[in-house]
């Protein structure tokens, strides 16, 4: 454990010595900033109308804010999120330190893990930056929290997810922008996969559905943690630690 | 301290090592030498666990490298050829997580560093960024983060390549006095190197193992049992000479060599094991002639090297001797 602390700990070391850290955060903060603005400014005009018309509908700040942001920012983070995974070990690549790493008396998986756990505590930076948006909606309003912290939990795994798979693709090149491009693709592709409902309903749609990544976030943000999803997130950050760790052993034996 | 036994890397397309065997004893400081892409970076990735031998054993500290990596990991300190260094860090922040990476002690975490950078002469640039150090002092701190942990042995892939002369005779200087608590293997392909640090050297050649011995030993090996002799003489000619060498007892062959005018030049080779150059000396001597030369033909260890590697000498100006400007 102490292992993979000291390896985290590096690695965010260099996310905050280097700009990736800060540009990514004033990314994050604009887009979601705005996300927030636009979705806020547009509830409080339906409300004004609805009011002056005299015909009000039932508003709920829960449904009608926090639920589409949520899903917005599940989007933003498709794109942050090659971002933060790309250099994990195609950096170590080219400047050789990984020879350092897997010369020295720590296990592949502890640094699988330290790898991933830095890149989702550099993720979870960029969700506190989120918590200001929503102080907002507190302070003004009185939304329920507890949608509110599923929605962030909800989040926070897909992000965790996409990392894990990023990782992976970040062990089988040395090329930052490679390993980013595949990422960004890959994380398209989990993204658009929920698309095809629109194709019917057979079998291959639905599982298709299942395997979408985003399909995942809608229960959380209405506040549920449904098993199923729950399960799917686990099962792909295992899945893509799993793959990170076979590819690292594997680098010894091809390089 | 290493044992090497039949160990071979095998790729698809070349064999890069090829069942190669030798052992390191406990203090010894042993050269690794082989031109360019000679196998040397694959032995020593592989006796780090950095690669798995595709055939043979190998232990260090009594441990094997394919079943107790781990044993093995927390013994060995490796400098790369490029020193494995983050450039984004400072000197002290680079040590210290290397120190806790090796599993050196929080408690110690301080000290061992301190240490480290005091023996590798980097205490000075410790605050300082490493993408802003020069050469010389990333060399440096890719020789403190090989000790930090104390090692017992000493793994370091051409360590002096692409300093300056300077640099070369500090960190020759530096190896020499870590030799005193480690097992140190080192490769180059520069012989000086070899000759001012090392007390064993082990030479490959295209992956194949071509010869182990002390420096001294090795020098001697490439040493024909020849000697070069001048004579003067009162008017005598050369084949009067060569007759009267050929009588001493012990010589084998004599040959006709070019010479200054005035003089006569022999090449005597003696029977294998056999130093007659007294019987030389005493035979011209006698016959009431000058004896103007006579002495045995050393190689240096350039010469061995080039031999034994059967690579072709090209003199004075060989990539061998020019201190290792890559």
């Amino acid at each position: 454990m102490r292992n993979v602390w000291t390896i985290a700990r590096r690695e965010l070391y260099s996310y905050f010595v280097s700009p990736v850290a800060w540009v990514l955060l004033t990314i994050f903060a604009f887009l979601s900033g705005l996300f927030s603005y636009i979705i806020s400014a547009s509830f409080v005009r339906f409300s004004l109308e609805g009011q002056m018309s005299g015909q009000s509908g039932p508003m709920n700040l829960n449904e009608q804010v926090i639920a589409p942001l949520f899903s917005n920012i599940a989007v933003v983070g498709l794109f942050l999120i090659p971002l933060i995974s790309m250099r994990l070990f195609a950096e170590e690549k080219r400047q050789g330190t990984i020879e350092l790493l897997v010369t020295s008396p720590v296990h592949d998986v502890e640094i699988v893990l330290g790898k991933w756990l830095s890149a989702v505590i550099m993720y979870a930076a960029l969700l506190v930056v989120l918590l200001l948006d929503f102080s907002f909606l507190f302070i003004y309003g009185s939304p329920d929290w507890k949608p509110v912290v599923t929605g962030l939990l909800g989040i926070l795994l897909q992000g965790a997810c996409l990392l894990a798979l990023g990782t992976f693709i970040s062990t089988t090149t040395r090329n930052q922008i490679v390993a980013g491009a595949v990422g960004f693709a890959l994380a398209l592709v989990l993204w658009i996969l929920n698309w095809t409902t629109s194709f019917g309903n057979s079998d291959t749609v639905q599982v298709l559905n299942y395997l979408s990544i985003v399909s995942h976030m809608e229960s959380f943000s209405r506040g549920v943690i449904d098993t199923k999803d729950l399960i799917y997130y686990l099962s792909m950050i295992f899945l893509g630690l799993f793959l990170t760790t076979r590819s690292l052993e594997s680098l010894r034996w091809r390089s | 301290m290493i044992q090497v036994e039949g160990l071979s890397k095998k790729y698809a397309r070349h064999v890069a090592v090829d069942n190669i065997s030798f052992s390191v004893n406990k203090g010894e400081i042993v050269g690794f030498l082989g031109p360019n892409g000679a196998g040397k970076t694959t032995t020593m990735r592989m006796l780090t666990c950095f690669l798995p031998p595709s055939e043979g054993r190998a232990s260090v500290a009594g441990f094997d490298v394919f079943e107790k990596p781990f044993e093995v990991k927390k013994r060995i300190g490796y400098l790369p050829e490029n020193p494995p260094v983050y450039p984004e860090m400072s000197v002290q922040d680079y040590l210290l997580f290397v120190a806790r990476l090796k599993g050196v002690p929080n408690s110690e975490l301080k000290s061992r560093t301190e240490q480290v950078m005091e023996r590798c002469f980097v205490a000075d640039v410790k605050g300082k960024l490493i993408s802003k150090l020069s050469k010389g002092y990333r060399q440096r701190v890719g020789l403190a983060q090989a000790i930090i942990h104390n090692p017992d042995v000493l793994i370091l892939d051409e360590p002096t390549s692409g300093l300056d002369p300077q640099q070369i005779k500090e960190t020759r200087r530096l190896i020499k006095s870590l030799a005193v608590e480690h097992t140190i293997i080192l490769s180059t392909h520069i012989l000086p190197e070899v000759e001012t640090t090392c007390e064993k050297v082990i030479i490959i050649n295209r992956g194949r193992l071509v010869a182990t011995d002390s420096v001294e030993r090795l020098k001697s090996r490439g040493l024909s049992n020849a000697v070069q002799v001048q004579v003067e003489t009162d008017g005598e000619g050369q084949a009067t000479v060569r007759q009267k060498l050929e009588q001493v007892a012990g010589v084998r062959k004599v040959l006709d060599r070019a010479s200054a005018t005035g003089r006569l030049a022999f090449e005597v080779e003696s029977m294998p094991e056999r130093d007659s150059r007294g019987d030389i000396a005493r035979a011209i001597v006698h016959a009431g002639w000058n004896l103007i030369e006579l002495k045995s033909t050393s190689l240096t260890l350039e010469e061995a090297y080039l031999q034994i590697t059967g690579a072709p000498s090209t003199g004075e100006d060989s990539a061998l001797v020019d201190g290792g400007v890559q």
